[in-house]
């Protein structure tokens, strides 16, 4: 099976848009504009312990869960509010569940670093860095042992590369080919450390070799090109051909949490990155094809921002969980 | 119609016998396929239900307790072997932070059913990484359903009962009983509850609660104290998570006197637990204070006469006995 069979150019945002690029920039803007709220519904104090935001991280989110099917699963980290929407979780019910109300997504129950939509395929986010990966492994043991054709999806940040359940898991899913897809999101630092502090090779992609799995490079701020190699390493996946490691380079356009101001940056190195926000680049590239005017980027922006507070007035709406929520689900 | 097995031998028939009428039970961990498991634990298995159902894993606990709670959330009941209980410590964080909560945190849109097979136990020269009761590491974290099998039946009832449950499920077999026998049923009524004490051995003057090995040692000296004039009531919890205090308060309304012998160190123990909970809860029956019989502070020591001295002896169950219903 070649690439261009599985998902047809443009492959990157230089050599086009797709026909559904506006579908893509809007969720990219949904993410973006729900990061912000979340922001600031913290400084009102209306979000409990810390939070984790991925602005600037949306092309990866988007790029690899954009078209996987509900019954692939997808497991992400506690920055991982843009991956489980990417996924097709609604955007009241994440709010709702940050927000610890009914309507959230685990009732309440879970909070912002555990954000679940099982019934889309968001099997969940994982607090303890790495540990979602062995979760993943087994997610795609079932569907080999079952004979499903469905994938599993790890996404991680470059911190985890260096915690023994990563070895674990790419491990076992290359011994077992699994249909596993491996993403690292690269987005520079392992909480308040640069990763040129943490890890003596560049390119994290080259542990692939380890495992005897195929590793891909790409540019995560380019949401075609992420949705050009995920397609690539799903279909490998689905056809039974074992896992795959990307390794997405992108930039965390925030502190690792709510107490971090990331004084620790060098100079210049965030405007460098924002230059290349993964929601610009989507919306110039439409300019540049033809698939919009600058009007046009204004109204998706404009929109996004009405379908992202309307969900939040709902998530504001929603009562408390009721006292019993407590004693429920600790067995089935 | 019954046969007979040793405990060894009963675990690879529960299994099969789920696997055979369940495809989607499937088990794995470190040499448990083609070599039919560090233990012999599981022969046969490999051959009779291939390598997709029957698979060796790397030496990687992390990756196969993960691996069982992502398989049991999305449509298999994975049976996971983690060769000595010890190694739960390499993950701890799976079992602990993963398999226990990942349904209470998901509101319950998953569930978990999975079963953690692990060696458990001292009295076998394993020294000090490899003969823990570690049953008790488990305690305090919710979400954990804990058994500890001390008879063959018990072994077949409760590890298919185990595979069958919806919910995550650690299951300890001891070393120190792998030749024991027993004899089976040959009918399905022989799959045991969870949560559900046997009461061993009819008594009147001691309810004595114990497990695994301590079970029979338990046995062994009632039978010395009946000589005596002294009745032991003995009850094996065998499962300690949901631990079946009816059984015990019932016993205590006629015995008033409770004593405990367990593995393991005394602090941050199923003893300890039940100790404090009849004592907080049920103070009108006892007419003597509790007795916990537990191994000492240390690790396990290897060479044998220190690792029998660090158990609990049959003779110190017999004394403490004699001056409990002194008191």
């Amino acid at each position: 099976m070649t690439p261009d069979s599985i998902y047809p150019a443009p492959r990157s945002l230089e050599e086009g848009v797709p026909a559904d690029a506006e579908d893509l920039l809007r969720r990219m803007w949904e993410i973006r504009l729900f990061e912000d709220e979340v922001m600031t519904l913290f400084s009102k104090s209306l979000v409990r312990g810390s939070t984790h935001l991925c602005q600037g991280q949306e092309a990866v989110s988007v790029g690899v869960c954009w078209d996987l099917r509900h019954s692939d699963n997808m497991i992400c980290t506690y920055r991982g509010h843009g991956a489980v929407l990417a996924k097709g979780a609604p955007l009241d019910g994440s709010f709702g569940e940050i927000l610890g109300r009914q309507i959230g997504l685990c009732g309440g129950k879970g909070g912002s670093m555990h954000l679940t939509d099982v019934s889309v395929g968001a099997l969940g986010s994982n607090a303890i860095v790495g540990a979602h990966l062995p979760i993943a492994v087994g997610a795609a043991l079932s569907a080999q042992v079952q004979g499903r054709d469905d994938v599993s999806v790890a996404i991680f940040g470059d911190g985890a590369t260096n915690i023994g359940a990563f070895h674990e898991s790419l491990n076992l899913a290359g011994i077992w080919k699994l249909p596993v897809v491996f993403v690292i999101e690269n987005n520079q630092y392992g909480e308040y450390s640069p990763l040129a502090s943490t890890t003596p090779i560049t390119e994290l992609v080259r542990r692939a070799d380890s495992y005897g799995m195929p590793g891909v490079l790409v540019d995560g701020n380019d949401v075609l090109a992420v949705r050009a190699v995920m397609n690539e390493a799903v279909a490998n996946a689905r056809a039974g051909l074992g896992p795959t490691l990307i390794e997405a380079t992108t930039y965390r356009q925030t502190g690792h949490s709510r107490s971090d101001p990331g004084a620790y940056r060098p100079e210049g190195e965030m405007e460098e990155w924002v230059a290349r926000d993964p929601i610009t680049r989507l919306g110039a590239a439409m300019v540049e094809f033809g698939a919009t005017t600058e009007e046009g980027l204004l109204d998706i922006e404009k929109s996004s921002k009405a379908t992202v507070q309307a969900a939040l007035d709902r998530a504001l709406a929603s009562p408390i969980p009721d006292d019993s929520l407590r004693l429920k689900d600790v067995f089935a | 119609m019954t046969d007979t097995y040793n405990y060894r031998q009963i675990i690879s028939k529960a299994i099969a016998d789920e696997m055979k009428i369940d495809p989607d039970v499937v088990l794995f961990g470190e040499d448990v396929g083609a070599a039919g498991g560090a233990f012999k634990t599981t022969p046969n298995l490999f051959n009779e239900f291939g390598p997709n159902r029957v698979r060796d894993t790397p030496i990687s606990e992390q990756a196969i307790v993960g691996a069982a709670l992502g398989a049991a959330m999305t449509g298999l009941r994975p049976v996971a072997e983690i060769m000595f209980a010890d190694f739960a410590g390499v993950c701890y964080d799976q079992i602990a932070n993963q398999v226990a909560k990942y349904r209470y945190m998901t509101n319950g849109q998953v569930r978990v059913p999975l079963v953690i097979r692990m060696a458990n136990g001292a009295g076998t020269g394993f020294g000090a990484q490899h003969s823990q009761a570690a049953e008790n590491w488990f305690l305090n974290v919710p979400g954990l359903k804990i058994v500890t099998p001390g008879t063959v039946s018990d072994v077949y009832g409760l590890l298919r009962a185990a595979i069958r449950d919806d919910n995550p499920v650690l299951f300890y077999e001891h070393k120190g009983l792998f030749a024991i026998k027993g004899e089976v049923e040959r009918v399905e009524s022989e799959v045991l509850p969870l949560g559900k004490a046997d009461v061993v051995r009819k008594g009147t003057d001691i309810t004595l609660v114990a497990n695994q090995m301590m079970r029979h040692r338990a046995m062994e000296a009632a039978e010395i104290l009946t000589a005596e004039g002294i009745s032991l009531e003995v009850i094996d919890p065998r499962t300690i998570v949901p631990f079946d205090d009816a059984t015990v308060i019932e016993s205590l309304s006629t015995t008033s006197r409770l004593m405990i012998v367990q593995e393991g160190a005394r602090d941050g123990s199923w003893g300890s637990s039940l100790v404090s909970r009849m004592f907080t809860e049920h103070f009108e029956l006892f007419d003597a204070p509790p007795v916990l019989l537990s191994s000492e502070d240390t690790p396990t020591p290897y060479a044998g006469n220190l690792e029998e001295l660090w158990l609990t002896s049959v003779d110190e169950i017999v004394a403490a006995a004699r001056e409990q219903v002194r008191y």
